[in-house]
């Protein structure tokens, strides 16, 4: 059968089990929207190519799977790249594909000619310039296999419009089979067996859990070693949901914003075993300061992460429920740690998080944390964009399942939140999906509410305004003498009125009369609604560990926060 | 002997790659050393008999990231293996350099 190269690429996504991909067109990549137009995939036209990339990613990190997000030559391309380093760091499968211009113009500055290759090399897990359309068929699977494979990833393809446009004899019973996740090479026994030996002798082991649990599908074999050994559990953002909030073991969030108790018991530890966690510098605080007591043994997919910070005594590279489950098979019998498990307990009920009395300030943040984690569905997945909303989210929302928080850990993108919460709506209908974000934030891709009032996707989003870029005045009011350069915004737009202007509900909430009843009201109704939500200005988020110091040196509430206006 | 001109890190080590022979396996692998700030002091590259394959040298400062340069490199996808080549010195280089200058 003879077709075109544009043609063939979208058999190859169909075959990859692609259904919905979001994207803009543009002059490089029109042969493969016209391919599109005739076939069973559905596109999402988001409003900026950055929306289209985090859409894809909303749908990848709801489900694990990869998914594709599209973008012409040149601005197309370099709209794209930050949701792509985005995917880098925090391990999410995505596959980016963009037109180029035709082969014979390339290097020639041809119009919208930008070097996508080259940009987006040190930000993918991998990625390629096709050279012809029977690379193709080499190209995609392989592409697809490289993201979903050992530690997930983006990895981006670029397609000149004459690869597109080629004519190409193919045997559609002959094309090559769909790329899949490769199997992870075993762990050897030997160190699972030294492991298990070392846990069975730890008298204060803490289990170190990182987003690599959630992506193994690690959490309830996470939770069943620590209630075997007895052991207390930390959480990094990117792991929030691997152990529900009320297990007795569970101690929350380590690091810069975790919980003050958490921080120290990770001071008395004595063996730390890190599961899928990178030991990133938001988590450990100064990293020569960390864990000062304990040997350190490290599970992770990633061969480079080990050793990379922190030199382990134990280093296994391998699958993390593979490696539990063999952990586990040597643990027999739980030895009695009630003395350490106490300990934790103790840690935990002395340094809880500072918050005012729900009923004297019903619109301090982590009041109003709590508050929308009641009212939502237990189903619910939260986005959040990034500053102290997220923070916030992170400390007093009570996760219970993975995937159901979804965030930007490792590049910390404002802008995240919406479009992500778009994809995961579409990757998961019936769902509500709250995007908790901030008045900076939602302005970093507010134009996707244009794809959101199309889709009226079930997306409520909750702008927490305290009229700041608050995590940065934050910053400059605890480390740098309170000079607030650009962080306070003498304008804030009526964000119940742009939503209302993009035919999205629009709700803003008022501090004087029943707040909490109107944010009630508001979530109760279906489909999309932006609820505008003022916050006090100088609330501010504690416990802190100040950028470059050790975990021990934590700031916490002078006084609890000024009642809201 | 070492030309005096050529002045490798007092100690440098050699690492033998075997790599994908196609355009753009170079740069991922010097763009690692870019981006992670490792040092790379020196590079030879030919490709195998096959021409699927091309086998590089690099020389390498030996410092304690060694380890960490290379599972770095273990992990692109273009690169096959990664090996320490104790055998050869900065010598090898050196030679090179001398040719080159001839
Ligand atoms: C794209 C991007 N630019 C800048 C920053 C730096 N930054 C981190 S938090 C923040 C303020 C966020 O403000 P807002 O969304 O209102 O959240 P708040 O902290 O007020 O809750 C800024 C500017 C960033 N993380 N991402
Ligand atoms: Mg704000």
């Amino acid at each position: 059968m003879k077709t075109t190269g544009a043609i063939l690429l979208r058999i190859l996504l169909e075959r990859q089990g692609i259904h919905t991909l979001a994207g803009i067109p543009g002059g490089a990549i029109l042969p493969f929207y016209d391919a599109l137009h005739e076939g069973p995939i559905r596109h999402i036209l988001a409003r900026h190519e950055q929306g289209a990339g985090f859409i894809a990613q909303g749908m990848a990190r709801a489900t694990g799977r990869a998914a594709v997000c599209l973008a012409t030559s040149g601005p197309g391309a370099t709209n794209l790249l930050t949701a792509i380093a985005d995917a880098r760091l925090d391990s999410v499968p995505l596959v980016a594909i963009t037109g180029q211009v035709p082969q014979p113009l390339i290097g020639t500055d041809a119009f919208q000619e930008v070097d996508t290759y080259g940009l987006t090399l040190p930000i993918t897990k991998h990625n390629f310039l096709v050279r012809s359309a029977a690379e193709l068929l080499e190209v995609v699977p392989l592409a697809f296999q490289i993201a979903e494979s050992g530690r997930p990833g983006p990895v981006a393809i670029d397609v000149p419009k004459d690869v597109l446009n080629a004519l190409i004899e193919i045997d559609p019973d002959s094309l090559p089979a769909p790329g899949r996740a490769l199997p992870v090479p075993d762990c050897p026994e030997a160190g699972i067996v030294a492991l298990a030996a070392e846990l069975a002798a730890a008298r204060r082991p803490v289990l170190y859990l990182g987003g690599g649990v959630i992506a193994a599908e690690a959490s309830a074999l996470a939770c069943t070693l620590a209630h075997r050994l007895q052991a207390p559990v930390v959480s990094t953002l990117m792991a929030l949901g691997a152990m529900p909030p009320d297990d007795p073991l569970f101690m929350g969030m380590l690091g810069m914003h975790g919980g003050k108790g958490t921080n120290l018991l990770l001071e008395e530890a004595d063996l730390l075993l890190a599961i899928g966690a990178r030991f990133d510098d938001r988590a450990t605080g100064k990293a020569a300061a960390f864990c000062p007591r304990a040997r350190i043994a490290h599970i992770d997919i990633d061969r480079a992460e080990i050793g990379k910070i922190k030199t382990p005594v134990h280093g296994l590279t391998g699958d993390a429920a593979d490696i539990l489950r063999r952990l586990l098979a040597h643990l027999p019998v739980a030895p009695a740690g009630g003395a350490w498990r106490a300990r934790a307990a103790q840690l935990r009920r002395e340094h809880p998080l500072q918050v005012p009395p729900a009923a004297e300030d019903p619109l301090h943040p982590l009041n109003l944390i709590s508050f929308l984690a009641r009212e939502l569905p237990a189903t619910a997945l939260v986005a959040t964009d990034v500053g102290q909303h997220q923070m916030w989210v992170a400390q007093a929302f009570p996760f219970r399942r993975p995937r159901t928080l979804l965030t930007s850990g490792g590049l910390g993108t404002m802008g995240f939140g919406l479009p992500v919460a778009i994809g995961a709506a579409l990757a998961c209908p019936g769902r509500r999906v709250a995007c908790v974000s901030g008045d900076g934030s939602i302005l970093m891709n507010i134009q996707e509410l244009a794809t959101l009032a199309e889709l009226d996707l079930p997306v409520a989003i909750l702008v927490f305004n305290n009229a700041n870029l608050g995590l940065v005045r934050q910053q400059q009011q605890l480390f740098y003498g309170r000079r607030y350069a650009a962080s306070r915004f003498a304008s804030v737009p009526d964000f119940a009125a742009v939503a209302q202007g993009f035919g999205i509900r629009g709700v803003r909430l008022d501090p004087g009369g029943d707040p909490l009843g109107e944010l009630a009201a508001a979530l109760a109704k279906p489909g999309p609604c932006l609820i505008d939500i003022p916050i006090h200005d100088a609330a501010n988020v504690f416990p802190m560990v100040p950028p470059g110091a050790a975990n021990h040196q934590t700031l916490t509430a002078p006084e609890l926060e000024p009642a809201t206006p | 002997m070492t030309p005096a001109n050529f002045l490798p890190t007092a100690r440098a080590t050699v690492l033998e790659l075997r790599v994908r022979n196609h355009p753009g396996a170079m740069s991922h692998i010097t763009g690692l050393f870019a981006r992670r700030g490792f040092n790379l002091e020196a590079i030879a590259c030919a490709p195998m008999g096959d021409c699927a394959t091309s086998r590089m040298l690099l020389l390498v400062a030996a410092e304690p990231r060694l380890d960490q340069v290379e599972r770095q490199l273990a992990r692109l996808h273009d690169v096959l293996s990664v090996s320490e080549r104790p055998d050869l010195g900065p010598e090898f280089f050196a030679g090179m350099f001398v040719a080159a200058s001839g």
